[in-house]
């Protein structure tokens, strides 16, 4: 079987360093996994590679079959030229610890720019599907408002329709909870479960929001080093982890958990 | 001697100054952006050219350029009128100046916009025209209200190559009246009314930047 | 000929070579009157930046308003000012030295910009902590204020030589015979403009060249923490 993403014997540098090695991980088509691991793992680089924010030395990115960083160009496989990348990044869709929307757009426009411009809806068309998503995400009152007005939480519900309004085969998020206010945490997290079950969605979550990963994951991957240390469903991982590291992370995350909330109990 | 006789003479002498200053700051501006995207395209050609642009007419003066535009260029078949000379070699040395001041604004955008305009499978260049220069816009507005002073103040050197300005007219004046005093004094003064008008001017059009760029309220 | 130096007109390359010398004293001047002016405008505008600073008004208003004067006008203007009207009040000076007066007035109002906006820039926490401390506020600024002002206010300083450098030919306007000047003689006597005028050119650019790499050599100097001041 094809699978949606996978990487074969990826190699990724930064100058001299090494962050992924030999690097293996596929997704399946309509799976939803979640990445967890320490800080400087690699979590966010193999979502990047993904989004084709970044490019690697070695091995294989495939999506759905096909060369994502490599092209056939007579027959050989040559590093990707720009044409190939924008059609290979139609099907994916990522959203960022920071959002990232567009100051100088409304709410609307932010959500509408790429379908208009890169799918060439009609505005119509497009305005249509932009007010669909962001009923669904709870922001529809602020469509024609500007990013700058916006909360953390709202921006990144925002995002997400943003994201869907592109209809994205494969959504990925890193750290989509990490920049907000502990109450903002919550909703975001409905959302995202929301998404996953309504839609026919390849999901790829970076988080440490444990709770949330076990509602929503098919597959719990714990990162280290540039590689997955374990995987498995998320009672498997969260109740018997079989790797020292593995357990000493989640109980420090959990640990970190307890006093955040404790300390919030105080205030 | 009156001093408001002194002042016909000047003021035609500064409507000359102002439409020099309008124009080569049009000119500058469109080079500005020009040689400024130019330093940042992915080819080197473009990225070459672009930089030794820069480097050439921000590292010589001005009154160097102007006279090599003027009195060099002759030599080699290519005669400029005064006016022409004039507002090139201004457009030319503030747009050198002013690509600066675009490629910087443009780089210190976050590059967080550029990653999710990837995301979004935008083309390279409707996320320079859409999602970067709008934003970027903020940031140019102050330093090139100093450029448009700045060129306002250096258009009194096209004087040196026979153009009737302000300053042309005040040395005229002066050679002819002896009365050294009230017309530089009037011309001093002309050249910072003009100064402030263009202050009043830049804080407008600043405000507009900020709009558009989201960084404040549209409504 | 000129400073005593003949011109060779035999070909380009002669003619070059012959007048490169005269362009190199021509340069020294350049170079004399960026040096000057520059030390000028570095003192001047720490008086205007003290001046603009004092709490009475009656001093720090005219000051700011004669500082933004000086600013938004043409140096051009202020060195025909200075050189035709000083004279008829008794004051009369060489056209050198009148130009590089004008070159320190103008950029004296930008340098006391940088002492101001350089002051400012120390966190205004280090006063509060000096006064927890006790210091009296000549110790605050000697050891606390400007030692940490310093590595802001001088890499922006050396910043306006490479600027003074590209003025310098205005002096020409008042027959100061520095570079350009002595370009343009050549080229009226010779009638062959693009030569001198061109080498003038490439002159400048080395000079500029030069002056920018100082700049970032004393920038990279600079410790970040700040200079004691013994
Ligand atoms: N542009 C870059 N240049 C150099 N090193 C980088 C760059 N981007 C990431 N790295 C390094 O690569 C390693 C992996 O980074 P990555 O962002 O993938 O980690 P992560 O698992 O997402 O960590 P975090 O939980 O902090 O987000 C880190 O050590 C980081 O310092
Ligand atoms: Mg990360």
């Amino acid at each position: 079987m094809t699978y949606l993403a996978q990487f074969e014997n990826v190699t990724k540098r930064f100058g001299d360093t090494s962050i992924l090695h030999n690097f293996n991980f596929e997704v399946t088509s309509g799976e939803h996994v979640v990445l967890m691991g320490p800080s400087g793992s690699g979590k966010s680089t193999v979502l990047r590679i993904l989004m084709t924010l970044e490019g690697i030395q070695d091995g294989v990115v495939y999506v759905e079959g096909e060369p994502l960083w490599h092209e056939y160009r007579n027959g050989v496989l040559k590093p990707a030229r720009e044409a190939h990348l924008r059609r290979m990044r139609n099907g994916i869709g990522m959203l960022f610890q920071h959002f990232n929307l567009f100051p100088n757009m409304t709410v609307l426009r932010n959500v509408i720019e790429a379908p208009m411009n890169v799918q060439r809806l009609s505005r119509t068309e497009a305005t249509e599907r932009a007010d669909e998503l962001l009923e669904r995400v709870g922001m529809s009152n602020k469509r024609d408002a500007y990013p700058l007005s916006l909360s953390g939480g709202q921006k990144q519900r925002v995002a997400i329709a943003r994201a869907m309004a592109m209809r994205p085969k494969l959504l990925m998020f890193d750290e989509p909870t990490s920049a907000l206010d502990p109450e903002m945490v919550g909703d975001i997290l409905e959302v995202i479960k929301d998404l996953a079950q309504a839609y026919d969605l390849t999901m790829l979550i970076v988080t440490h929001e444990m709770g949330f990963a076990r509602e929503v994951a098919d597959r719990v991957c714990f990162f280290c080093d540039g590689q997955i240390l374990e995987q498995g469903k998320p009672e498997t991982i969260f109740t018997e982890p079989t790797e020292a590291r593995t357990r000493q992370f989640l109980s420090r995350v959990t640990g970190a958990k307890k006093a955040k909330v404790g300390s919030e109990a105080q205030s | 001697m009156n001093w408001l006789n002194l002042l016909p003479a000047l003021l035609r002498g500064a409507e000359v100054t102002a439409w020099i200053t309008v124009a080569s700051t049009i000119g500058g501006a469109f080079l500005s952006f020009a040689a400024g995207i130019g330093v940042r395209s992915r080819f080197r050609g473009f990225r070459w050219l672009a930089g030794l642009y820069i480097q050439i007419f921000r590292g010589t003066s001005l009154l160097v350029q102007l006279f090599w535009l003027y009195f060099a260029l002759p030599i080699i078949g290519i005669s400029l009128s005064p006016v022409v000379a004039g507002v090139l070699g201004l457009s030319l040395n503030i747009g050198a100046y002013g690509a600066e001041v675009v490629r910087g604004s443009l780089a210190s955008v976050d590059t967080g916009q550029i990653e999710a305009a990837t995301a979004l499978n935008l083309s390279p260049l409707h996320t320079l025209w859409r999602v970067i220069m709008p934003q970027a816009l903020v940031e140019m507005m102050p330093p090139f209200g100093n450029l448009v002073i700045q060129n306002l103040k250096d258009s009194s050197l096209v004087s040196l190559i026979s153009l009737a300005d302000l300053a042309f007219q005040a040395d005229q004046l002066r050679n002819q009246t002896l009365e050294t005093l009230p017309i530089l004094t009037l011309t001093l003064l002309l050249y910072f009314a003009m100064a402030l008008v263009l202050m009043v001017a830049m804080r407008f059009v600043e405000r507009y930047a900020r709009r558009v760029s989201g960084r404040e309220a549209a409504r | 000929m000129l400073f005593g130096i003949h011109w060779n007109l035999a070909s380009q390359w002669s003619f070059a070579l012959s007048i490169t010398p005269i362009l190199l004293i021509g340069m020294k001047v350049t170079v004399e009157a960026t040096v000057f002016g520059f030390l000028i405008a570095m003192s001047l505008g720490l008086v205007f930046a003290l001046l603009r600073s004092m709490p009475l008004r009656a001093v720090s208003w005219p000051t700011a308003i004669f500082v933004e004067f000086v600013r938004d006008t043409p140096l051009l203007i202020q060195l025909y000012f200075l050189y035709y009207v000083l004279p008829n009040y008794g004051i009369s000076l060489p056209a050198l030295e009148t130009g590089v007066i004008t070159l320190g007035i103008q950029y004296s109002a930008y340098t006391s910009e940088v002492y101001r906006a350089g002051l400012e820039a120390v966190p205004f926490g280090q006063r509060e902590a000096a006064r927890a401390l006790n210091l009296g506020s000549f110790r605050t600024y000697r050891d606390v204020i400007i030692p940490q002002a310093i590595p802001r206010i001088v890499p922006a300083l050396a910043n306006y030589l490479v600027s003074i450098i590209k003025d310098t030919p205005i002096l020409s306007a008042i027959t100061v015979l520095e570079m350009l000047g002595v370009g343009k003689i050549i080229g009226d006597r010779t009638f062959r403009y693009l030569i001198p005028l061109t080498l003038v050119g490439i002159l400048f650019l080395i000079l500029t060249v030069i002056a920018a790499w100082g700049v970032r050599f004393v920038e990279r100097r600079m410790p970040r923490g700040g200079v004691a001041l013994k």
